[in-house]
């Protein structure tokens, strides 16, 4: 399954989130990347969503990979070793499923592809056990754990193992990818989509996009000409490259910025979209000393290179491009409560009529925070 | 008699010749003399060119003495000139400059990325491209808290850092081995380009005091004019341990060197030789040379980056590593191409490990121990280009170190006879008469143009990797391929062969 060549991409990305915390079906974000259907190849594509498992919100949701019965075995024998597994079933699909409507695909045969052999899909909820986190947090052992899984067991993948949330992806159109997950029938809060264009062919389920760790997900247009130096920045701090994707790099920056150095969020995308020196020189002392610092001391976490990427967590969801803005990225507002981000306008217009539309300015975080708090 | 054959022919074409002299008074080795004629006496030619530059007829060729040893791919000329020198003196042959065998130059084996649509290059003309660089200790993290009215402040207390406007540095090369003019134009040069100059281990002069944001002082093995006063006179403190060219050697600064300048500066009698021992005397394990580290934080009130230079031995990575963990904010490596003022040559020519290998090792080290943050690396030992600095960037430097590229920069032919003290281009003497040959402020100003013009270049060479800040190819080591390399050495410098993607 895996598959070991390096995949750089191009991409249409799009998220929409409601602020107060309204869950609303998977339809507007399948037609939002639909319309963007020429941005991607067929190649990929992928949602994440969050707020979906209010039944199990408490629990670990792993969203699993895996090539065949046998890689699946082993994994299950390891998962029941390191955790406790409340519930596991296979991912409901529809296999063959294709979006319907029309979208701006250039010709019918490309437009639609159903989407046919997928690896077994299957989701763990799961708790850690309690006597596991004597010496490390509960999600530094999960993170343990997902490195482990990802980079030792062969036709094994972890997609996504955040709480209430989970990352569906694969092969295909992503409006396809949409139909084929059911993702009309689950209500989240927080939906973010991600239409591919690599340019080789992949044909790995696990290398769509969003990359997900913990909670955090990563939609990304672009590619990250740094992603050398991000990766030996990462690897000191146990984060185990494997993927063959640039994209990964992001999740895991943001999981050690914010999650474990506890950096604000908006320092943390500082850090990875750093101002100019020539602007920090201009800037008023308190904040020059805080810009200076992260320069100084984040410099191996620096993204360079065009990139719009939309990270969701539990909590929010967070826009941003790279230094230059080589990468289009338009975000809109509707009332107190609705945030969209896209890398086209038109994108949003097709499914909302927004109060406010903008494209934020090169580097500048746009930050959309729940209004209410969640774990 | 000398049974050594000149090696070099100084040719001169008497109808063109218009006996100004201008080749008497030039040339420092004594090798012309006027007799109606200029008449040369080849054996001491050493074939610096300052007489074929300033001839006005270019009246002067100097030519290699074609076959004064008959073929052997064995015994080369070099090789038969020195045994025929010690036949006849009996004593350890010295040279100057660095290493000039012909061993295989592994930055001429590294090819650079660049970007083709996936990922787009930058156009560094239009865009900014940041060379800004700080050396010193940085924590792995950064803590913040917030006040009373909500503002973010940092509560993390940063190390002193350097701050360098090119990753570009000047290496240590001291008053005694160079001319006071050389020193003022690195000090000149250095403020200039934002960048740094190091004093070596000769002490400071009196006149270079304005220029102390823009020096490194060095305290090596002599303790040369080390006095509270000098290591606070400075941006960061550098303790010499090595030197790519005489690894495991000391120094020494011949008395006819010692003028009264120079003894004032380094505190020795004028005419003594000044000896720096092989080792510090009070530095014989890592936790002396912490010791000292701290000795030095104390002197200076915590105030400056204190480095350590060693040269690129076998073991460079793990000796770093413990440095690091000594309390230094800054390794210089110096690799076994770095230049020196006099040096044994078979020290120079036989012991050491190419830079950059040794650069590789220490980076990754330091990363495998989770303490590369925790100092910068300096890579010194035969820089000779931008392509050079980018490659040496990439590997996982900081900063570079240039010592043999300034030099020339000035006008040094590397004639690699710095130790004679008869430096015709004014640099490596202290004779009067040969120093005031280099004026500093325009030796400053070509010092200046090449820091800018690499400056320039590896603004370019950003760009077209499509990132626009040097933290970026600092230690993105998935940027270089390796070309006509085995598999050994790709490992051992982290890069894949050319023709593998990513
Ligand atoms: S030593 Fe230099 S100046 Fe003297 S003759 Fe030779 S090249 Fe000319
Ligand atoms: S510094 Fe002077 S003596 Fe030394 S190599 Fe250069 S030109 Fe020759």
């Amino acid at each position: 399954m895996r598959c070991d060549c390096y995949i750089p991409s191009g991409c249409a990305v799009s998220g929409i989130m409601s602020k107060a915390g309204e869950r609303m079906d998977g339809n507007d974000i399948i037609r939002s990347i639909a319309l963007m259907h020429d941005r991607s190849n067929g190649l990929g594509g992928g949602f994440a969503a969050y707020g979906i498992y209010p039944r199990h919100a408490n629990e670990y949701a792993f969203h699993m990979m895996f090539d065949n019965m046998e890689a699946k075995d082993q994994c299950e024998e390891y998962l029941k070793d390191t955790f406790d597994i409340v519930l596991d079933e296979e991912i409901p699909t529809r296999p063959g499923a294709v979006f319907e409507q029309d979208t701006s695909g250039r010709s019918a045969e490309c437009g639609t592809q159903p989407i046919t052999s997928p690896p077994i899909l299957w989701r763990y909820f799961m708790d850690v056990p309690e006597h596991r986190t004597t010496f490390v947090s509960e999600r530094e052992y999960v993170v343990e754990k997902v490195m482990d899984i990802n980079s030792k067991f062969t036709g094994t993948f972890v997609a996504s193992s955040g709480k209430n949330m989970g990352a569906f992806k694969g092969v295909g159109y992503p409006e396809d990818i949409g139909m084929f997950y059911k993702l009309d029938e689950y209500k989240g809060y927080i939906w973010t989509a991600h239409g591919r264009f690599p340019t080789n062919t992949p044909g790995w389920w696990g290398g769509a996009h969003p990359f997900c760790l913990l909670d955090w997900s990563i939609v990304h247009n672009g590619e990250i000409s740094s992603y050398g130096i991000n990766k030996r920045y990462l690897e000191p701090f146990g984060y185990k490259l494997e993927l063959r994707t640039d994209t990964e790099v992001v999740a895991y920056l943001f999981d050690l910025l914010v999650r474990r150095h506890k950096m604000p969020m908006d320092l943390a995308v500082r850090a990875l979209a750093s101002p100019f020196w020539k602007d920090i020189d201009r800037m008023p002392k308190r904040e020059q000393k805080i810009a200076t610092a992260i320069r100084q001391v984040y410099g191996g976490a620096l993204l360079n290179g065009p990139f719009s990427i939309i990270l969701g967590y539990s909590r929010g969801m967070v826009g941003f491009n790279d230094r230059i803005k080589l990468r289009p990225m338009t975000c809109a507002t509707k009332g107190d409560d609705m945030l969209y981000m896209s890398s086209e306008e038109s994108a949003i217009r097709e499914i909302a009529d927004p109060d406010t539309v903008w494209s934020p300015k090169a580097g500048t975080a746009v930050i959309g925070e729940l209004n209410w708090e969640v774990e | 008699m000398s049974q050594i054959p000149p090696e070099f022919i100084v040719k001169i074409d008497y109808d063109t010749c218009r006996r100004c002299r201008r080749c008497v008074m030039n040339c420092s080795f004594g090798c012309m003399q006027f007799k109606d004629r200029v008449v040369p006496d080849h054996k001491k030619c050493v074939a610096c060119h300052r007489c074929v530059t300033f001839c006005p007829e270019s009246a002067i060729s100097i030519t290699k003495n074609e076959l004064t040893y008959k073929d052997s791919a064995n015994w080369l000329p070099e090789t038969r000139q020195n045994i025929l020198k010690q036949a006849e003196t009996g004593g350890i042959l010295l040279t100057g400059m660095g290493n000039p065998r012909p061993y295989q130059i592994l930055w001429d084996h590294m090819l650079i990325d660049a970007c083709q649509v996936t990922n787009p290059s930058i156009d560094p003309l239009r865009e900014p491209m940041e060379l800004r660089t700080f050396l010193g200790r940085k924590p792995n993290r950064l803590e913040f808290t917030r006040d009373g009215n909500d503002e973010i402040k940092l509560s993390t207390e940063l190390q002193p850092q350097v701050k360098l406007d090119v990753p570009i540095v000047f290496a240590a090369m001291s008053y005694g081995a160079i001319s006071l003019n050389a020193h003022r134009a690195l000090a000149m040069a250095a403020k200039n380009s934002g960048t740094l100059m190091n004093t070596g281990e000769g002490g400071i002069h009196k006149d270079l005091n304005s220029y102390t944001d823009n020096i490194v002082v060095q305290v090596a093995s002599g303790r040369f004019g080390v006095t509270s006063e000098y290591l606070n006179s400075s941006a960061m403190v550098e303790i010499k341990i090595g030197q790519g060219a005489k690894p495991g050697i000391g120094g020494h600064l011949p008395g006819e060197k010692v003028g009264e300048d120079i003894s004032k500066t380094r505190m020795i009698p004028v005419g003594t030789d000044a000896l720096s021992p092989a080792p510090h005397h009070d530095i014989y394990s890592i936790e002396d040379l912490s010791q000292l580290i701290y000795a030095i934080k104390e002197a200076t009130d915590y105030t400056k980056p204190v480095s350590v230079k060693i040269s690129a031995v076998h073991n460079v990575a793990a000796i770093a590593s413990g440095i690091v963990r000594a309390g230094a904010d800054a390794v210089t490596i110096d690799g076994f191409r770095g230049g020196t003022g006099a040096a044994p040559m078979v020290i120079r020519d036989n012991v050491g490990i190419p830079i950059e290998l040794a650069l590789a090792a220490v980076d990754q080290r330091l990363r495998d121990e989770g303490i590369r943050s925790h100092a910068s690396i300096l890579c010194a030992g035969s820089i000779r280009n931008s392509g050079d600095v980018a490659k040496a960037i990439a590997l996982g430097a900081d900063a570079v170190v240039i010592g043999t590229a300034a030099l020339v920069a000035m006008g040094c032919r590397v004639c690699q006879k710095c130790y004679t003290g008869n430096c015709a281009w004014g640099i490596a003497t202290q004779k009067p008469e040969l120093v005031r040959r280099l004026d500093p402020q325009v030796g400053a100003e070509r010092l200046s143009n090449l820091v800018t013009a690499w400056g320039y270049e590896l603004q370019e060479i950003l760009g077209s990797l499509g990132v626009n800040s040097i933290e970026s190819l600092r230690g993105s080591r998935e940027r270089l391929r390796g070309i006509d390399l085995d598999e050994q050495t790709l490992e051992l410098l982290g890069i894949k062969p050319a023709g593998i993607g990513q």
